[in-house]
């Protein structure tokens, strides 16, 4: 499954422990939200970083008094109809201040790259290959937003008044 | 009217040709039907009983007639030489093809048109007075604001994958001629004890299977705060909003699950943060966006036009047209027209090219080029001076377009039903055209006086039946269409839902069920009592005798 991250095909670092499986002793791991809050003590005393990884009904304030000790948060798309995961991103950057990896994953598709990039996602893991192909066509397709939003780009009212460049 | 300026083209030519890459990886066969299916509804395209449907989104119902004229070219090029104006304000075309819809719809960009969010779970078409800019008891013209929730509500990166589809009306004026009661978020505008303009904030009406009059979540909100509280608004629907069942997914069922003071908490606290996060407009733009909603160079003019007065005595005709097809206008000297899209025996809301192109140049010579569509399915030559009425409607009657029968019996909304839509249980408009058959003339529909019949083809009530003071609702009983009566629905600033008078109807019997309705009505009303006065006086029972007597 091709990963993106930054705007480039990268390779994993971060393994996902389901929570029937063991944590080993070392390397990077992205645990459920009912994990961190059984073992969180022990995942911080490994001195290793940590992810912990959402589902759609798991929303921004479950988790926001623990993003100091996190590096990721995986965002789950169950179907891409299912939009909270975007309120979610976008008020973890926006509200709680989380400046580590958000990652999409799920349903991820291409037409949607550019609405996940916009609500904060930095990383997306990708089910066809064919669409991670298309990253930067996705990213450019529509130039123009009416929204500020939690990434770069301008709004357009703020182009249009205060002479601001697009990103 | 509002204009583009480089952004807002750039952004539908952009989605035009996002769109075509979409439909030529749909016809390569690289995305399924399943998939393409949210891309193309995201655009408006419906796949129907027969073929693809495009749905045009004529925001707040206000056209030019220039691009009265694109919709009529588009008839002729891409379709069977008409379209079919909407309960939405919107306009439908039901036979594109869907390799030629990226063409047509880069027609549309060129008159600075589109079909984004017109479908699918986001923000649909915003909808508005059709009266707006024109009515006398107006605070402010609400495309002003319907514009801002255009453009606000555009590829909202948030809010895109909503629990299901999400419907914005703004009204400026006291009489709700917009129906905001029955829509996800009612605005109206109001101004508070310190004369201060606002927006009454209503949230969680709306029809279907669940049918619900909307709920004050804010009495009053400064109007400069309207998108951020949209925004907050939003927010707590999109986390919050049920995604488990379809049928449970309307912020409706939010609202009236949790309660509405719970709800309103929510809002309120989720409003405090977003305040402060850039959302609101600075008022430059309110006041750029305000000035393409400039009245137009109105005459000076006498409130009554000698010669408008003198027609009406030397032709009942036009005095019959003019008393129901005339409502006042705020400049004295104008008068707003409706143009029925209701013709004795016709389908509601079907326009011809001819007649479009027609209504176009009637509004050039007539309207500073402006037309509006109602969301009754009429269409609406908001500015005409009253000296040019007998011209103008002259040329109407030639079109087809001057039936006088505005708010009366024959004047009924239906949606397309079965004759067109996949989600159809039964007709609905050969029901509107029996009935207006049965209604013709004009003398007794104008005594029946005020009665809004709106029939709808399936519970999803595109043809608003719960609003109706007569509603109609066609269902499926063992392959037979049936239709369910309710009776005393209001879409007015009185918004009520109707109640169901009894078992339905077999198709050959609806039209003389609707005839004793009327025949009751007509024997118990006092006063000059109107269709709603009398049922709401005497309540269902007389009704219910006469329709049952015999069973």
């Amino acid at each position: 499954m091709p990963l993106i991250k930054n705007g480039h095909v990268t390779t994993d670092p971060w393994i996902t422990i389901p929570d029937d499986m063991p944590v080993p002793a070392n390397g990077q791991v992205i645990v459920s939200l009912e994990r961190w809050r059984a073992d969180g003590a022990e995942l911080k005393a490994r001195g290793e970083p940590v992810g912990v990884r959402l589902s759609s009904s798991q929303l921004a304030p479950e988790i926001a008094n623990d993003l100091s000790h996190l590096a990721l948060i995986a965002i789950e798309f169950p179907s891409f109809r299912d939009g909270r995961a975007y309120s979610t991103a976008r008020l973890l950057r926006q509200r709680y201040g989380f400046r580590g990896e958000l990652r999409a994953v799920g349903n991820v598709l291409r037409d949607q790259f550019m609405f996940m990039h916009r609500c904060g996602f930095d990383a997306f893991e990708i089910n066809k290959s064919d669409d991670a192909a298309a990253w930067h066509k996705a990213m450019c397709e529509i130039s123009v937003w009416y929204q500020t939003a939690v990434d770069v780009r301008a709004s357009v009212v703020r182009r249009r008044h205060y002479g601001v460049a697009a990103e | 009217m509002y204009r583009y300026d480089e952004f807002d083209r750039t952004l539908v030519e952009e989605r035009v040709a996002q769109f075509r890459d979409q439909v030529s990886r749909r016809l390569s066969g690289e995305l399924s039907e399943d998939e393409f299916k949210p891309l193309r509804l995201m655009n408006g395209v419906y796949l129907q009983l027969h073929a693809y449907m495009l749905r045009v989104a004529i925001p707040y119902g206000t056209l030019s007639s220039r691009q009265m004229r694109r919709l009529a070219h588009v008839a002729r090029r891409y379709d069977r030489g008409y379209g079919h104006f909407t309960t939405r304000q919107n306009i439908q075309y039901n036979w594109p093809s869907l390799a030629e819809l990226p063409d047509l719809l880069m027609d549309l960009a060129d008159v600075e048109m589109h079909a984004i969010q017109t479908s699918g779970n986001c923000i649909r078409n915003v909808t508005a007075d059709h009266f707006a800019g024109a009515a006398a008891d107006e605070i402010e013209d609400p495309r002003i604001y319907a514009e801002i929730v255009r453009q606000w509500s555009s590829l909202h990166p948030e809010f895109s994958f909503l629990p299901r589809k999400f419907k914005i009306a703004v009204t400026g004026a006291p009489s709700d001629r917009a129906a905001i009661a029955v829509h996800d978020i009612g605005l109206r505008m109001v101004r508070n004890d310190a004369g201060e303009i606002g927006f009454e904030v209503m949230v969680g009406g709306g029809q279907g299977r669940t049918p619900m009059i909307a709920k004050t979540v804010r009495a009053f909100l400064p109007k400069q705060y309207l998108l951020s509280y949209l925004e907050a608004i939003l927010r707590v629907y999109n986390q919050f909003g049920r995604r488990d069942n379809m049928f449970k997914a309307r912020i409706k069922i939010l609202v009236h699950e949790i309660g509405i003071e719970k709800f309103s908490g929510l809002v309120e606290e989720e409003w405090e943060q977003v305040r402060d996060e850039l959302v609101d407009l600075p008022p430059g733009e309110l006041e750029r966006i305000r000035a393409y909603f400039r009245p137009p160079p109105f005459d000076p003019l006498p409130d009554v036009d000698q010669g408008f007065e003198a027609a009406k005595t030397a032709t009942p005709a036009f005095a019959a047209w003019a008393r129901s097809n005339l409502f006042p206008h705020r400049q004295p000297g104008y008068a707003i027209v409706n143009l029925s899209l209701k013709p004795v025996g016709g389908v509601p809301g079907d326009v011809s090219a001819e007649q479009m192109d027609a209504i176009a140049d009637l509004a050039d010579q007539y309207s500073f080029g402006e037309i509006r569509v109602t969301h009754e399915q009429n269409l609406i030559l908001p500015h005409v001076r009253q000296e040019d009425l007998f011209a103008l409607w002259q040329a109407l009657e030639a079109q087809g377009l001057a039936t006088a029968n505005i708010g009366l019996v024959s004047d009924i909304i239906a949606c397309p039903g079965m004759d067109y839509c996949a989600l159809a249980t039964a007709r609905s408009i050969p029901v509107a055209q029996r009935i207006s058959t049965r209604f013709a003339e004009t003398e007794r529909a104008h005594d029946i006086g005020d009665l809004k019949i709106k029939i709808s083809g399936c519970i999803n009530s595109c043809g608003h039946h719960h609003v109706g003071h007569i509603g109609i609702l066609g269902v499926d009983k063992k392959g037979e269409e049936f239709y369910q009566i309710t009776l005393g629905g209001d879409a007015s600033e009185h918004a009520a839902i109707g109640g169901l008078i009894g078992p339905a109807f077999a198709s050959d019997e609806v039209v003389d069920a609707v005839e004793t309705i009327v025949e009751t009505y007509l024997a118990n009303r006092i006063n000059g009592e109107h269709f709603l006065d009398t049922y709401r006086r005497v309540g269902p029972s007389p009704f219910k005798e006469k329709l049952y007597a015999a069973h």
